[in-house]
């Protein structure tokens, strides 16, 4: 017993000299990422903050104007248009890639031959490069030349102007959205998949549930943190989408694909109005981040209602 | 530079060279010393097309002319104006020689002072050859490169006029006469078209910003002024109204289908393939569309002025100049490049392959250049067309605004759109921008 009690200060002793070094020790290896950080991050931020606050155009004059260029927001059509046109483009190609996504993770689940090459080619679009494949769908969107076209053909039905159209050109995008997005969605839904114990689908097998409603009370709720996951990824790729968009319509017809990147860039890098182009900046940034901030608090909510302690 | 033992080309490749030998009985002018600045390296960003090719290809004589060493890049247009703004806006560009679209940046250039006043060098018979004089510029080249304060900043280099390419065979086909007039090329386009065969009867730029340059040429034709001379924007006026259902017409009643996101290219594309009869274009196309590896229609384009309306015949024009920015330290020799690219044999150069008309009246005018473009009916319309041109946009800062703006209008006409109200709401948004512009 005396020994035990002897023991305990002894690594108490042990311990100490320890204690005594590390305080001045630790803020020493802060200091090169600090430094990046506030280089590459804080400093752009602070700046571009500032150029929202002034007159600032390439060849002029700077002038410190306060809030006028925010001000000025509102009331430019080309801005709430782009808004609108952004919110659209994002919901769109955040539910399509879920649902197909979706789809195609139960899909790829199941065992059959060949099920490791097939999803080989299912994830291939996902490692293109943007710019080429916006390419390769500019030809095939073309109204006369177009296979897509050609394939409605086929089945009969009438030529469309894809994104010749102010109406359809969104929808073709989000196609192509859709199309290069959906294995990333599937990846992430798969692994969601994998970790589903196989106990739940028996009991239920047993009471009698079919397969739509195993797939809704038990593959859909056990999924859900994934999806959240998928879907706050797709959906900051997509708000701020632009290289797609610019290959292939540059905003157009007119500026009915115009989001608010695309229309930042034309303010900035067209009309070489930095200031005005900064105040889009930082609003566009704000609203990504609330948007980001949202997902993930309703993340959060659901995996405590839902799946309890289980996440 | 009288020496016998130089070469026929570099003689050949020097306005100087030439210009000093004709010039028997006036030997008191010094001669432009070429070899002074043997040794300089200078870097040269062009715009992608025709000129820049031009120049390139034949670069090697100037190098054996002056010793110069030149680097030289062309860029796609639109990529290249935005990289000379941001190069000139840094201070510090990359390049000394500058490929400058007048009928975009001219405002802006001259408000920053990105480039060298040369009007002292046009004077210095040390670096001038006695050819190259501000009167042999067409007035529209000396418009585009003065300055408010009469310094020249660039030299004119290539003029576009917009003219009509027409499809003789097409026009065969269908019994249909060449229009003389807008209201003639609207009826004689419908005629033309013939959805079932994939033949329409006219193309053009639909997209925005680029269908700018051809819409002026109805505006001007319908009597259109660009600014009234308080400097206010007209282009939402009763002319502009009319020339807007004129080209909502065209272009969605004989136009190919998806012509609303047609640029030049696109719009070539559908011509050079027999798809559609008639094309309204700046004039440098010419080579591609003789050429057999690149044209279905070699041998049958036709070409000529574009159509008169109601209120007169105008060509909507635009340029291009070659300058040297301000913060170059090799202002006198790129001043040597300059003047060689737009030198009378570079000038005929690039008049007989089609690419682009000089701004220099003693080379467009010379019979024996004449005699070697080989394209006799484009050369026609271009000479045509020079004397009804008319600049085809409003010399103001925020071009790309109007560009923009108003070109959005007249896509939307394309899907149905208003004229009126289209160019209402369009002209609400830039006049805001615009006197903020000008006052700043």
């Amino acid at each position: 017993m005396s020994a035990v009690t002897q023991t305990t200060p002894a690594a108490e002793t042990d311990a100490a000299p320890e204690r005594e070094w590390r305080p001045p020790s630790y803020w020493p290896f802060v200091v090169p990422a600090l430094v990046v950080v506030l280089a590459i991050i804080i400093f752009p931020w602070l700046f571009t903050i500032w150029m929202s606050l002034n007159e600032w155009k390439v060849g002029s004059p700077t002038i410190f104007v306060g809030l006028a260029n925010y001000v000025r927001l509102p009331t430019d059509p080309r801005f709430v248009e782009a808004v609108g046109h952004t919110i659209v483009y994002t919901a769109l190609s955040v539910l399509l890639p879920l649902i197909f996504g979706t789809f195609a993770a139960v899909v790829f689940h199941q065992k059959f031959a060949g099920r490791g090459f097939l999803r080989g080619v299912f994830i291939m679009p996902m490692m293109a490069t943007p710019v080429a494949i916006a390419l390769v769908w500019t030809m095939m969107f073309h109204p006369q030349l177009g296979v897509l076209n050609y394939l409605l053909s086929l089945v009969g039905l009438p030529p469309q102007l894809w994104v010749f159209n102010p109406i359809t050109v969104i929808p073709s995008l989000v196609l192509v959205e859709t199309w290069q997005w959906t294995p990333l969605v599937m990846l992430i839904v798969l692994g969601g998949l994998a970790a589903i114990p196989i106990e739940p689908y028996e009991s239920a097998e047993i009471d009698g549930a079919g397969v739509w409603q195993m797939f809704r009370y038990i593959t859909l709720p056990l999924i859900t943190p994934f999806l959240f996951i998928a879907g706050m990824i797709r959906m900051i790729d997509a708000v701020k989408s632009f290289d797609i968009i610019f290959a292939i319509t540059q905003g157009g017809p007119g500026s009915a694909s115009e989001t608010i990147n695309l229309y930042l860039y034309s303010v900035a890098f067209v009309y070489y109005d930095l200031g005005y182009g900064s105040a889009i900046a930082v609003v566009f940034f704000i609203l990504i981040i609330a948007l980001a901030g949202v997902l993930l608090y309703l993340r959060r909510r659901t995996m405590w209602t839902e799946i309890g302690g289980g996440a | 530079m009288n020496d016998h033992k130089i070469s026929r080309r570099a003689i050949l490749a020097g306005t100087a060279a030439a210009g000093a030998l004709s010039l028997t009985g006036f030997p008191a002018r010094a001669e432009v010393q070429w070899k002074k600045y043997a040794g300089t390296k200078l870097e040269v960003m062009l715009a992608k097309g025709p000129r820049g090719d031009n120049l390139q290809k034949y670069i090697k004589e100037f190098t054996e002319l002056t010793g110069i060493q030149v680097e030289s890049e062309q860029i796609p247009e639109q990529q290249q104006r935005q990289k000379a703004v941001i190069e000139l806006a840094s201070g510090r560009p990359s390049f000394d020689v500058i490929h400058v679209s007048y009928h975009v940046q001219k405002r802006q250039f001259e408000k920053a002072g990105w480039l060298a006043d040369i009007s002292g060098y046009m004077k210095d018979s040390n670096l001038t050859a006695p050819d190259l004089v501000e009167s042999d510029f067409s007035a529209a080249g000396l418009q585009y490169a003065k300055n408010d304060k009469g310094q020249m900043l660039s030299l004119p280099w290539s003029v576009d006029y917009f003219i009509l390419y027409y499809n003789k065979e097409l026009f065969q086909k269908k019994g249909v006469a060449v229009p003389k007039t807008l209201d003639e090329m609207v009826a004689a386009a419908e005629k033309l078209t013939d959805p079932k065969e994939g033949t329409f009867g006219f193309v053009g730029r639909g997209l925005r910003n680029a269908n700018m340059a051809l819409w002026t040429n109805f505006y001007l034709n319908y009597g259109g002024e660009f600014l009234d001379n308080k400097g206010n924007i007209l282009t939402d006026g009763p002319e502009a109204i009319e020339a807007t259902k004129l080209y909502q017409t065209l272009l969605t009643k004989a136009a190919p289908p998806g012509v609303a996101g047609f640029n030049w290219m696109e719009s070539m594309a559908s011509f050079t393939q027999g798809r559609s009869a008639m094309w309204i274009d700046a004039d440098g196309w010419a080579p591609p569309l003789e050429d057999p590896a690149a044209s279905r229609i070699v041998g049958k384009v036709g070409y000529t002025v574009v159509p008169a309306g109601p209120k007169g015949q105008y060509s909507s024009t635009y340029g291009d100049g070659i300058g040297i920015a301000a913060a170059s330290k090799n202002k006198e020799a790129a001043y040597l490049l300059c003047q060689w690219a737009v030198s009378k044999t570079q000038g005929a150069r690039l008049l007989q392959a089609g690419g682009g008309v000089p701004f220099r009246n003693s080379i467009v005018n010379d019979p024996e250049v004449r005699k070697g473009v080989k394209n006799a009916e484009w050369l026609q319309s271009v000479i045509d067309s020079a004397k009804i041109s008319k600049l085809g946009l409003p010399v103001v800062i925020p071009v790309a605004e109007f560009r923009d703006l108003v070109g959005a209008a007249l896509t939307a006409t394309l899907s149905g759109g208003d004229p009126a109200a289209e160019l209402k709401k369009a002209h609400e948004q830039f006049r805001p921008i615009l006197e903020r512009s000008e006052k700043a």
